[in-house]
């Protein structure tokens, strides 16, 4: 049993205990945003970073011209910005927090997953790239991701970040039913 | 004196993201289990997190933008692109078990699969580019509205939509803190 697995059998032992973290979390990421807003003028996001990554990716591998003739990369180009540092920060801090707590772990299948579809590491890996591409490309057309969309744009009433989250959650709900069988089943 | 620009921004970034990815992985949000737990309706840790950073955030940048100490950042509603886009992403975030930032997260703490979606991550952002000039003509010019706010489309003023926004997730919180799912 691992130390959140312990947490759980306690919480669920104990119903009326209140797990205070998801929240304190929350209000963590909603005081760094007055930061960011305030300070740097730049929304948490992540997505718009990474593509610019993927453009530095491409050049290496394409070529420079390829990447200088793509209307997408000449609106994002590949270069070392505010929101490049940003996705380095993200890393750095999940893996200090990590550390910190001894929590850093190998996984290549993990528990929910290997319930369901079993043991198998390329099977598990094939799921994964592919959610990975569909995640970019939807949140590329969608304007953002949870964080820069749903959070950022969300918070400032936006219409775009309502729109995603209105449409997000209830497709993942569809997706996670069709596979894994329906809500509360299992 | 603000916004802070230059080298200080560029020190900033790291600091702040840091902080993001510190509470994104003190929140288990870096945990595949979290994050599909929650489309399954088992775990509503990500909903908890989520509506909780809105609500806090929201308020707090409403009063710096009255105070003037901030402005807004907000970007075109494509609505054809907004929600194909969503969709996708809906599906795609339950098959790869992360979204970009919690994934990215994840994979500083371990998580190979984390790491292979985060190469098909950025696969997908090379397939964004070469089709765009496709998807700029075809679905972002489709339902145009512009970077307008849910306060712009009801009349209602920000301050009225916060407030519902606020009590609307201290009802959702009550209700999900005193029933069996968490």
């Amino acid at each position: 049993m691992t130390d959140i697995d312990i947490e759980r059998s306690i919480l669920l032992a104990a119903p009326r205990t209140i797990d205070w973290r998801p929240y304190l979390v929350g209000v963590g990421i909603g005081v760094l945003c007055w930061l960011v807003f305030a300070i740097v003028a730049a929304p948490i996001g992540i997505t718009t970073a990474l593509s610019q990554a993927a453009g530095g990716v491409t050049s290496l591998v394409a070529g420079d011209d390829t990447v200088a003739q793509n209307a997408y990369w000449k609106a994002n180009p590949f270069r070392l910005d505010y929101g490049m540092l940003f996705l380095a920060g993200t890393f750095l801090g999940a893996l200090a927090s990590a550390m910190l707590s001894d929590r850093f772990r190998v996984e290549t299948v993990p528990p929910m997953w290997r319930e369901r579809f079993g043991p198998s590491v390329p099977r598990r890996m094939a799921v994964a790239f592919a959610g990975g591409v569909l995640v970019m490309y939807g949140a590329r057309m969608a304007g953002g991701c949870t964080s820069g969309n749903g959070i950022s744009q969300g918070l400032q009433l936006a219409v775009v970040g309502w729109t995603f989250l209105a449409v997000m959650f209830p497709v993942g709900i569809l997706t996670a039913g069709a596979l894994f069988g329906p809500p509360h089943s299992r | 004196m603000l916004p802070v620009t230059g080298g200080l921004a560029l020190g900033l970034a790291v600091a702040f993201g840091a902080l993001f990815g510190w509470l994104l992985h003190q929140g288990r949000l870096t945990d595949y289990g979290t994050i599909v737990g929650q489309f399954r309706l088992r775990d509503f840790t990500v909903a908890k997190v989520m509506l909780t950073a809105i609500v806090v955030g929201g308020i707090g940048i409403y009063a710096l933008v009255q105070l003037g100490l901030a402005k807004y950042h907000i970007r075109d509603a494509n609505m054809l692109g907004t929600i194909v886009g969503a969709a996708i992403f809906g599906v795609g975030m339950v098959l790869y078990g992360y979204c970009p930032g919690t994934g990215l997260a994840a994979i500083a703490t371990g998580s190979v699969h984390a790491l292979v979606g985060g190469l098909g991550m950025i696969a997908g952002a090379i397939a964004y580019a070469f089709s765009f000039d496709w998807v700029r003509d075809n679905i972002l010019s489709v339902g145009k509205l512009g970077k307008i706010t849910l306060s712009d489309a009801s009349g209602l003023p920000a301050i009225a939509i916060l407030f519902i926004l606020t009590v609307g997730a201290l009802v959702a919180f009550y209700r999900l803190e005193t029933s069996a799912a968490r």
